[in-house]
């Protein structure tokens, strides 16, 4: 949403079970690149010498887990920006609680890069295996492993080379982009942003340096363009097709003026007359907000399509999607929902639930009868609309959507759908 | 994300607070929907302790832009005895705005308030949701905040119920300079460096004004300053500074060791839980 003047936006989130080092990780992040404050610094100061730390408690930058427990705060995604002169970085800090996969699964679905923490001296348990699943799931490009407490083993290389070549092996069935392994100390801050002189053994990037230089993955070109309709606007005092303009945040595809497209559900075709931002532009890609004007007078409205005949979505009224749980409300098979997809919303109903997936062991339990809270399962759904759909796979925008409790407005489940087709392979 | 909201909602309303992020969201506004109109009005919620310059500001941008200006005033709440006017040292109205706020949502049927507030300002907001849901008496509760996954925003609500909407949620307060830099956005002046009568009081810069009682041994003196946020003139704090274009105010702002609520807002020195129980009342 804000793509702001200069420096590339990554967003990261960060996975890892309690006591791992994550805020002391985010906190020392942050207090390298010297975005702590005098003000912040001085509270982090006294909060750290009444819990008895002489000297800071980097964790309680960020205001530790443990801080919110015991002053009764909600458990939920807080979000974290700092920048270096090369990019800005967003980063939904998740609470790395067993039974929290729904702040995991909110912090994984917009992240490029997801930071996951390990303990040197723990080793890998089962829920880096979890968090590392869940980030696959939700699509997370680039995993980066975040080995941390290696002032704990005395910077033992063997150690870091025995958690990475067995997370790389679990990691590689999991299809990430690319995974890097980091050595680390939090505490201490080696190879978070400064190079640690007690891993010779060590010659790939600082945390920070990794994020600051890793070649983003671009989803531009896996599927051609994909514009939803947000919003019709009226130019004051005028009618007809003239001065109608649609509005939307291109979703995938590069849209050009002259371009022969198709509005979808209609499948009428017509071409772009103009398209601007702000100011008119010839050609746009995601994810900027444009408006378009179209050569012919059609009856355009939210939640309808732009997209090009050639390489059109597919056009379905029934989906199948892996479902992630975020409530207590149970989702089984009859389940009323409604769906929202892009900028549709329609109503609809789980016609059935295919298998739960255990997220330990990655096994499919096709005897169940319903989702409950933070689990994940692949379920169909029918819609009382057609949907205009990519699978997540190739295209997140358009691949992802939410049911939402038609009694409560409560969201209770974030789906991705899956190709009908490519079936049973891999999830 | 504002054609979001008026996409999903039928009857929303931006609040105009005369700072600098009122100022970004209005040009967003234009970017969103020009050349058509704004599918909302613009309410501003006057705590009747305004600097002048935020005023005339104010008057002269909906002018320009020709939309519908709604003004509630927090001293016609308190000649209604729906608030109390403050007492004690602190006499900031800051806080009597959600009250405010919170009738005129209930008069004028508003089921969406669109505001300016920023993930980044303090600790206790970094959990504020893009669409945050208000029950039937504003309040907010933690435990009823709906995921966001992707940016898929739910603002399915009943009668009765609102959403907060906040666009700048994953600005930072350097991104909203630089955007006011590129896109030349006009401010009120008092985003600047200017002379003005200040006291320095509890190591904040007030300015003088007809409402701030001055104590014993207090005297205004003359000083160069400029505000970073902007309220009630009584919790408005300055910094003194150089800075006479917004490219400077960048420079500086990366030099300033204090946080923008650090340096800015008398009233808002609160611990996390006090922000979580502020904003169950219905606190912006
Ligand atoms: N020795 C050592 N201790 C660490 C390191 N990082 C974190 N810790 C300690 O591990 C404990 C848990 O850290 P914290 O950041 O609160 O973990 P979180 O629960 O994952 O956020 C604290 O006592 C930290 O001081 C590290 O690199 N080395």
């Amino acid at each position: 949403m804000s793509a702001i003047a200069s420096g590339e936006v990554v967003r990261l989130c960060t996975m890892g079970s309690v006591d791992d080092g994550k805020s002391t990780l985010i906190g020392r992040l942050l207090h390298d690149r010297k975005l702590v404050l005098d003000d912040q610094l001085a509270a982090v100061r006294d909060a750290s010498a009444r819990r008895g730390w002489d000297g800071l408690d980097l964790s309680l930058i960020t205001d530790g887990l443990r801080a919110e427990r015991e002053q009764g705060i909600t458990i939920d995604v807080a979000y974290r920006y700092f920048a270096t002169p090369r990019r800005r970085f967003i980063l939904a800090d998740t609470p790395g609680h067993v039974q929290y996969t729904r702040n995991t699964v909110t912090g994984a679905s917009t992240a490029q890069v997801a930071l996951l923490l390990v303990d040197a001296e723990r080793g890998i348990g089962e829920q880096a295996r979890r968090h590392a699943f869940v980030a696959s799931l939700l699509g997370v490009p680039h995993l980066a492993v975040c080995v941390n407490k290696m002032d704990k083993v005395d910077w033992d290389e063997e150690r870091f080379v025995a958690i990475r070549e067995r997370l790389s092996r679990f990691a590689a069935l999991l299809g990430f982009r690319d995974v890097a392994f980091i050595p680390l100390s939090a505490l201490h801050g080696d190879n978070v942003a400064e190079r640690s002189r007690r891993t010779p053994w060590y010659d790939g990037p600082t945390l920070l340096a990794h994020i600051e230089t890793i070649a983003l993955a671009a989803d531009v070109d896996r599927v051609g363009v994909r514009l939803p309709v947000q919003y019709v606007i009226r130019e004051r005092g005028t009618s007809g097709a003239a001065g109608r303009w649609y509005a939307g945040q291109l979703a995938a595809g590069v849209l050009r003026v002259g371009d022969e497209v198709v509005v979808l559900p209609a499948g009428l075709s017509t071409t772009v007359a103009a398209l601007a931002n702000g100011m008119p532009i010839t050609s746009a890609f995601p994810p900027m907000s444009v408006r378009v004007a179209l050569s012919d007078d059609l009856d355009v409205s939210r939640g309808d399509m732009i997209v090009r005949l050639t390489d059109g979505p597919a056009v379905v009224r029934e989906v199948d999607a892996i479902v992630c749980s975020l409530s207590t409300q149970p989702i089984a098979q009859g389940s009323r929902v409604v769906l929202q997809h892009t900028s549709r919303s329609t109503s609809g109903v789980v016609t059935s639930l295919r298998y739960r997936i255990d997220v330990n062991t990655l096994e499919r339990d096709p005897a169940v009868t319903a989702l409950g809270f933070n689990e994940i399962g692949r379920a169909t759904i029918r819609s009382a609309d057609p949907l205009f759909y990519d699978p997540y796979r190739t295209n997140r925008a358009t691949g992802s959507l939410i049911l939402v409790d038609p009694d409560t407005n409560a969201t209770i489940a974030a789906a991705m759908i899956v190709d009908p087709n490519e079936n049973e392979g891999s999830l | 994300m504002l054609r979001e909201v008026a996409g999903q909602l039928e009857h929303p309303v931006l609040l105009f607070s005369g700072g600098k992020d009122s100022a970004v969201l209005l040009r967003l506004a234009e970017k969103a929907f020009r050349p058509g109109p704004f599918p909302f009005p613009v309410l501003h919620v006057d705590t009747g302790h305004n600097f002048p310059e935020v005023l005339d500001f104010r008057d002269g941008r909906m002018a320009e832009l020709g939309e519908r200006l709604i003004v509630e005033r927090v001293q016609d709440s308190i000649d209604r005895g729906r608030v109390a006017e403050p007492i004690g040292p602190d006499r900031s109205r800051n806080r009597l705005q959600s009250t405010v706020l919170l009738d005129a949502i209930a008069e004028h049927r508003f089921d969406c308030a669109i505001g300016g507030a920023r993930r980044d300002e303090e600790r206790a907001r970094a959990k504020e949701r893009v669409f945050s849901f208000r029950g039937e008496a504003g309040q907010w509760d933690p435990k009823n905040q709906r995921p966001e996954v992707w940016s898929l925003l739910n603002g399915r609500i009943r009668r009765g119920e609102h959403i907060r909407a906040f666009p700048l949620s994953n600005w930072t307060e350097l991104d909203v300079w630089e955007y006011i830099d590129s896109e030349r956005i006009e401010l009120p002046a008092i985003y600047f460096a200017h002379e003005r009568e200040v006291i320095e009081r509890d190591a904040f810069l007030l300015p003088a004004s007809p409402w701030l009682e001055l104590r014993d041994g207090e005297r205004p003196e003359p000083a160069t300053v400029r505000f970073r946020t902007v309220g009630d003139m009584l919790s408005s704090g300055a910094v003194r500074s150089a800075a006479r274009t917004v490219a400077e105010v960048i420079v500086e702002n990366a030099r300033i060791p204090v946080s923008e609520r650090g340096s800015g807002r008398a009233d808002d020195r609160v611990s996390d839980a006090a922000m979580e129980d502020r904003k169950k009342e219905g606190y912006f």
